[in-house]
């Protein structure tokens, strides 16, 4: 008895790995790559900011208040999609939000941020994507949660829904404080 | 989500117009050059390599390569640069540590696994061999 049923013993134990994969990854975007930067220091840079020409800002600029870094780009249709959340975000005065003008142009840039308003107390802007590589950047949108030591404590990519500041990013600033 | 995979093909568009190709200075820098981005991952389309990725991150990360290369540093320390800023994700041949033992480890267990059933079920018809003899045999046939 035991021994003809064995095999649909190992089918079922095979199924139930199979749907426990699947379980685990639905829902998840698998194309988002783990960052090896969170709980590491931000990289350093020094990048020039949007609409003020000659005016860089460093990483060191930064410290002292924990900000979130919202990297985006006028090119980028999943940036508009979020945009109202990074806008509600900053109007709520939890945290500092920074822009991060991910390979754009300025003119371009400028006329997405008055279309769509303008959330971020600074853009900072990184025209050929050089600096991005240090961040581990590949693509936008992409969040940075950055500490008041300059240190990384979370990272999203894609585009931040009310799911995620609820999920994620409120527990995150709660960390910080 | 689709929002998303909207922006990567945008992302990967916009690349078409935006790429030079590389300029090698010599044989031994291109073979070494491909040689390196076709064991390395696009971060981008993760089913491609850095060689054969047409996207955008995977342009400048080439250009970013290269420029590692010249400055004079070994294919290791390249390795270590991008998986410091995109982890092991970018390596088609990851480091065998602990949390990737499975990955190494687990089709040589499956193997064994499999063996070890095989010996079982021919240990097994072995010994129920001289049971089946056909003078034993009580059926009618």
């Amino acid at each position: 008895m035991i021994k003809r049923l064995l095999p649909l013993l190992a089918f079922a134990l095979l199924a139930v790995l199979l749907g426990l994969g699947v379980l685990r990854n639905s829902g998840k975007d698998t194309s988002a790559i783990p960052s090896p930067l969170v709980g590491k220091p931000a990289p350093a840079f020094s990048l020039p900011v949007l609409g003020e020409p000659g005016r860089l800002v460093s990483n060191e600029d930064l410290l002292g208040e924990p900000y979130l870094l919202n990297v985006w780009g006028s090119w980028c249709p999943a940036c508009r999609d979020e945009h109202p959340v990074i806008t509600e975000l900053a109007k709520s005065g939890r945290i500092k939000v920074v822009g991060y003008d991910y390979k754009d142009e300025p003119e371009d840039a400028q006329r997405w941020l008055q279309q769509f308003g303008n959330p971020y107390s600074l853009v900072i802007a990184d025209y050929d994507g050089r600096a991005a590589l240090d961040w581990g950047i590949y693509g936008a949108p992409e969040t940075f949660l950055v500490d008041a030591q300059g240190v990384i404590r979370w990272k999203f990519v894609g585009p931040i829904t009310p799911e995620v500041v609820q999920q994620q990013l409120l527990p995150a600033l709660e960390t910080l404080e | 989500m689709k929002a998303w995979l909207f922006a990567l093909l945008m992302l990967l568009s916009a690349a078409a117009g935006a790429m030079d190709p590389i300029v090698f200075r010599d044989d031994a820098e291109e073979a070494r050059f491909r040689a390196l981005s076709a064991e390395l991952r696009c971060v981008m389309c993760q089913n491609q390599s850095l060689a054969d990725s047409n996207a955008q991150i995977a342009h400048d990360l080439r250009l970013q390569v290269l420029e590692l290369m010249r400055e004079g540093k070994t294919d290791r320390e390249i390795k270590d640069y991008l998986v410091a800023r995109y982890s092991d994700f970018v390596l088609y041949n990851p480091p065998v540590r602990p949390s990737t033992w499975l990955l190494w480890f687990g089709p040589g267990l499956v193997l064994l696994g499999g063996l070890a059933a095989v010996v079982v079920v021919v240990r097994r018809r072995a010994a129920q061999a001289p049971a089946a003899n056909p003078s034993d045999d009580g059926q009618e046939w």
